[in-house]
């Protein structure tokens, strides 16, 4: 057995975090090989990672930008020669694995929470309201990982480096621009800290409480859909279901009712606290510490105390 | 140009899902069943195209049990021209996996031969986000998901991308593959006039097998579970006594 895991770059940008992660996810599979495909990839990082065999190293402006009939095209051409092909549960391995998959006449396998043994895994089906083991028939096993319930592995390993040629290209689409938020916050998805605000909150200037409690914390702002489709906050920042899934130390929520679909994003939390004037809330069923109470008077008051 | 729009029935989203006793899957006999949300979505993202007279027509396509009928008759009622209902299950507990649903939609595609091809991001049943992916690939054509925006102008469909850092925008050649997102569009109730016309509209019911597509599925179904339950927590009294208790877990 051997695995190929495609590391998560975007332009030059390695989220080691997330690459790491799903590492310590797949090592029990067999040797592990990390492709870096971008533009203008530094892979030393990757080759340090603890237990990593080697590193396949190519260039390619369509891989920087992530484009998956580019991606599926390199990653075809390389399958044969592993037993299961892997990446953290990005939206860019979310565009280019299920490709790959049909390409390779397999069924992918998406958001995988547990690697049960090297044809059995599990994953959340329902937005996470159950949970599901499936043994997969497929000789290459190609699957996306959902890195959040996974710890990164430690620095110490010394791969060697290969660079390898880019496969041929694909016109059938063309990279027009990103629209990237630019923040000094952490990234959500690796925040040991999550702060986030529901409908409650009220408006996208009352955020500024929210945000300011993250940053007293050295955290990440988050938000619920509600809170997102109310105009209050950025898509980007939104947590659960068909948001992002984030499992922090410590998460915050600020005002959110705690909707399934919320709750599905951020349940794998370690504390979670929920500060809601509604006693009835749903959130405070998942909450380690709720207090009950006005989120405007509250909010402010903790992040005074913690400064 | 023509919509080929694929939808698939599944639980409604307001439903509380049970796990059957044997763990074989999901409760979902006698259970409120929809039109997948962002499936409604691409619906009616095609209408609109249409009513903007980029398309010409919009054609709607299922695969599942016979039942699964009801979804088509409301994406006509929505604005849809007609409906092809690929029967391919007896139970409504057999999911048909996004590999073979793909091989049956390359096959529509073919006989179709659709400019655009808008299918939701993923079905809210198996949270696979896979079916768009793998129909681009099966048919060669380029794709886009997750489409928060989409503009057609000579040949080209131009898609805003929700993606992890924000938006990325790219054109794709047509014919092409768009999966759409919650933020594409707020789609319409269908009327009671159009629920009734959407009674007369074209309906051809086919089955899997016609097509030749092998739909034996990859996947086995070890167990499905109910997930680990939090263990209850504690109301706290005041912002002091939340400071001390986030103290002593060692968090802040």
């Amino acid at each position: 057995m051997s695995v190929l895991l495609v590391a998560e770059i975007s332009g030059s940008q390695i989220s080691i975090d997330a690459t790491s992660k799903a590492l310590a996810a797949v090592s029990s599979l067999g040797p592990v090989t990390i492709l870096a495909a971008g533009e203008g990839v530094d892979p030393a990082p990757l080759a340090a990672l603890a237990g990593v065999d080697k590193v396949l190293h190519v260039e390619g402006a369509d891989y920087g930008h992530q484009m998956p009939e580019a991606y599926a095209k390199l990653l075809q051409s390389l399958a044969p020669n592993y037993t299961h092909i892997a990446a953290p549960a990005t939206t860019s391995a979310k565009a280019s694995f299920p490709r790959l998959a049909a390409l390779l006449d397999v069924m992918v396998i998406t958001d995988v929470i547990a690697v049960d043994s090297a044809d059995t895994f599990q994953r959340p089906i329902y937005a996470g309201n159950a949970i599901q083991t499936v043994t997969s028939t497929d000789a290459i096993k190609v699957m996306t990982i959902r890195t959040a319930g996974f710890d990164a592995v430690a620095d110490g390993g010394a791969a060697s480096i290969e660079v390898i040629d880019a496969a041929e290209a694909v016109d059938s689409s063309r990279w027009v621009e990103d629209r990237v938020v630019t923040s000094d916050r952490p990234e959500l998805t690796s925040a040991g800290v999550v702060v986030s605000g529901g409908r409650g909150v009220g408006s996208e200037e009352s955020f500024a409480i929210i945000s300011a409690l993250a940053d007293t914390l050295g955290g990440a702002v988050g938000a619920s859909r509600a809170a997102v489709d109310s105009g209050f906050a950025a898509n980007d920042m939104q947590v659960g279901q068909t948001g992002k899934v984030v499992a922090p130390d410590l998460y915050i929520a600020c005002g959110i009712s705690g909707a399934i679909q919320h709750l599905a994003g951020m349940k794998d939390s370690k504390v979670i606290v929920a500060i809601n004037s509604d006693s009835e809330a749903p959130i405070f069923q998942v909450a380690d510490y709720g207090l009950v109470a006005d989120l405007f008077d509250a909010v402010p008051a903790l992040t005074e105390q913690l400064k | 140009m023509k919509i080929l729009v694929p939808v698939k029935r599944v639980i409604d989203y307001n439903v509380k899902v049970r796990v059957k006793a044997d763990e074989s899957s999901v409760e979902l006999a006698n259970v409120k069943m929809s039109i997948n949300p962002f499936d409604e979505i691409a619906v009616e993202e095609a209408i609109r195209l249409k009513e903007k007279g980029v398309a010409s027509e919009v054609v709607v396509v299922t695969i599942g049990v016979k039942k699964s009928e009801d979804v088509l008759r409301t994406a006509l009622a929505m604005g849809a021209d007609r409906a092809i209902l690929i029967e391919a299950a007896d139970d409504v507990h057999t999911d048909i996996e996004p590999l073979a649903v793909a091989k049956l939609l390359a096959k529509v595609a073919e006989a179709e031969t659709p400019d655009l091809i808008l299918a939701g991001k993923q079905a809210i049943d198996n949270d696979m986000n896979a079916t768009g992916q793998m129909l681009g690939a099966l048919l060669g054509w380029g794709q886009a998901t997750s489409a928060s925006a989409l503009e057609i102008t000579d040949g080209v469909a131009r898609v805003t991308r929700e993606v992890d850092g924000g938006l990325q925008v790219v054109d794709v050649n047509m014919p092409a593959i768009v999966t759409c997102d919650l933020r594409l569009n707020e789609p319409r109730y269908a009327s009671l006039p159009n629920i009734m016309k959407a009674k007369k509209k074209s309906l051809a019911a086919t089955t899997a097998a016609e097509y030749g597509v092998d739909i034996t599925p990859r996947l086995t179904v070890v167990k499905t579970v109910e997930p680990a339950a939090r263990a209850a927590g504690e109301i706290v009294g005041s912002v002091e006594e939340l400071k001390a208790k986030l103290k002593e877990a060692g968090v802040v």
